[in-house]
């Protein structure tokens, strides 16, 4: 599994008396295969896991991914790490389904023919081999979120970051995303407000008012997080 | 499948045919359309183009859908024509604009919008020494074509608020909270792309 170093981590945005401190002083070491991440809404979650493959960048700390740090080693680490978006319109930059796919697979050195067999192979694993042509908009608000995976799982990472996958789906594709995550055999972080997700997860962060504040096994984490909203006026 | 005139699927010669060859086959249609002069070379060319469709194995219905959009505009060209110059000028003219949409629909339909693109990147190839990147103006075009279902999405949705909200049809009240959650998609999809290695 990689390991991801969080040292020291500090964010804000704006400055003088328009500084808004999102993270403060966060330092954590990830091994885990399945980590989960949960807080209210603008804890810091979600800053949090996007520092995790540089598109946030600390103001304060170091985040390293295999050793590598974000800052100086961004597109290596990218290269490492998938992420996925709560929502997957913004996500799927292409017209059609396999398009799609094939995106993150440019510039790889593989020919047409293996990418067209690569996501083929990852459209038939995720049960969209039937809409490989179809235009993307087109597909339900689940299959949209599938894809959105197979976008990401395509280039291999060997980390997957998920940001609340499953917030604009009902309970039926989110059982479907749940099953998908269950079985990867990659490490996944996954930031949710659905604790359900969490059964099988070996580690959890519950973050509050821009700190983690809990750190621990995800029922003991569930709890500590419960209780806290509940003594929230 | 689709009311954006996307690709598809098939195995026709049309399909088979290099979108590059399509593309330069469209453009040629293009610059040669100022030359029809005459209602027979439209009904012609109209005739041609339509032969396509057929060649290619879409729907009879294809065709329709995809001039449907066109209806008001080609109505009010019509008309006019009629009034000013007679109805063979109003020929020509609505015809000439009907068979060139037609043709870039059935270019759409039959081609992969990666293949068309891959065609746009080699062909702007010799820009590089003008300091463009190809690669960055296919991305652009296909952003572009991947952006409008998503915009109209939004603005179906807007309109929908304004509705359940009592509101009466307002041009401000429309345009606002539509560029604002365009921006706010623009963001994120910048995200995305920079988290896909769009940039790398």
């Amino acid at each position: 599994m990689p390991l991801i170093e969080v040292d020291g981590v500090t964010h804000a945005y704006g400055e003088g008396a328009n500084r808004r401190v999102v993270l403060e002083d966060v330092t954590a070491t990830l091994t885990e295969q399945r980590i989960g991440v949960i807080g209210a809404n603008g804890s810091g979650k979600s800053t949090f896991v996007r520092l995790l493959n540089g598109l946030v960048l600390p103001s304060e700390g170091t985040v390293r991914v295999d050793g590598l740090d974000t800052r100086k080693d961004g597109r290596a680490v990218r290269r490492r790490v998938g992420f996925c978006f709560t929502d997957p319109d913004a996500q799927i930059v292409m017209p059609t389904v396999a398009e799609d796919v094939a995106f993150g697979l440019r510039r790889t050195g593989m020919t047409k023919q293996e990418v067209a067999a690569r996501v083929a192979s990852t459209l038939a694993t995720y049960g969209l081999a039937g809409h490989a042509d179809h235009p993307a908009h087109l597909l339900s608000g689940g299959q949209k979120q599938l894809l959105a995976l197979c976008s990401v799982l395509v280039t291999e990472p060997d980390l997957l970051v998920l940001d609340e996958p499953t917030t604009l789906l009902d309970l039926r594709n989110a059982a479907a995303v749940k099953r998908v995550v269950a079985d990867l055999p990659l490490q996944v972080l996954l930031v949710t407000h659905h604790l359900d997700l969490l059964d099988g997860f070996d580690r959890v962060l519950v973050f509050d008012e821009a700190r983690v504040v809990y750190d621990g096994a995800p029922d003991e984490a569930v709890r500590f997080y419960q209780d806290l909203m509940a003594s929230v006026p | 499948m689709s009311s954006l005139g996307l690709y598809l699927p098939g195995h026709s010669p049309l399909h088979r045919m290099r979108a590059g060859t399509k593309l330069l086959f469209m453009l040629l249609a293009g610059a040669g359309s100022v030359f029809l002069d005459h209602p027979w070379q439209v009904a012609a060319a109209l005739a041609v183009v339509l032969a396509g469709y057929g060649v290619a194995g879409l729907p009879w219905r294809t065709p329709l859908r995809q001039a449907k959009p066109l209806i008001w505009i080609l109505g009010f060209v019509a008309v006019f024509h009629v009034l000013v110059s007679g109805w063979e000028r109003a020929f020509v003219f609505v015809g000439v604009i009907l068979s060139l949409v037609l043709l870039a629909a059935l270019v759409t339909l039959t081609t992969r919008t990666t293949d068309m693109i891959d065609a746009v990147v080699r062909a702007l190839r010799p820009t590089r020494l003008l300091g463009v990147n190809p690669e960055r103006v296919g991305l652009l075009l296909s952003l572009g074509i991947r952006s409008v279902p998503v915009v109209v999405g939004l603005a179906e949705e807007v309109r929908d608020a304004q509705r359940a909200r009592g509101l009466t049809a307002s041009p401000r009240a429309f345009a606002v909270p539509l560029i604002v959650r365009s921006l706010r998609h623009a963001d994120a999809l910048g995200d995305a792309l920079v988290a896909r290695g769009a940039d790398d």
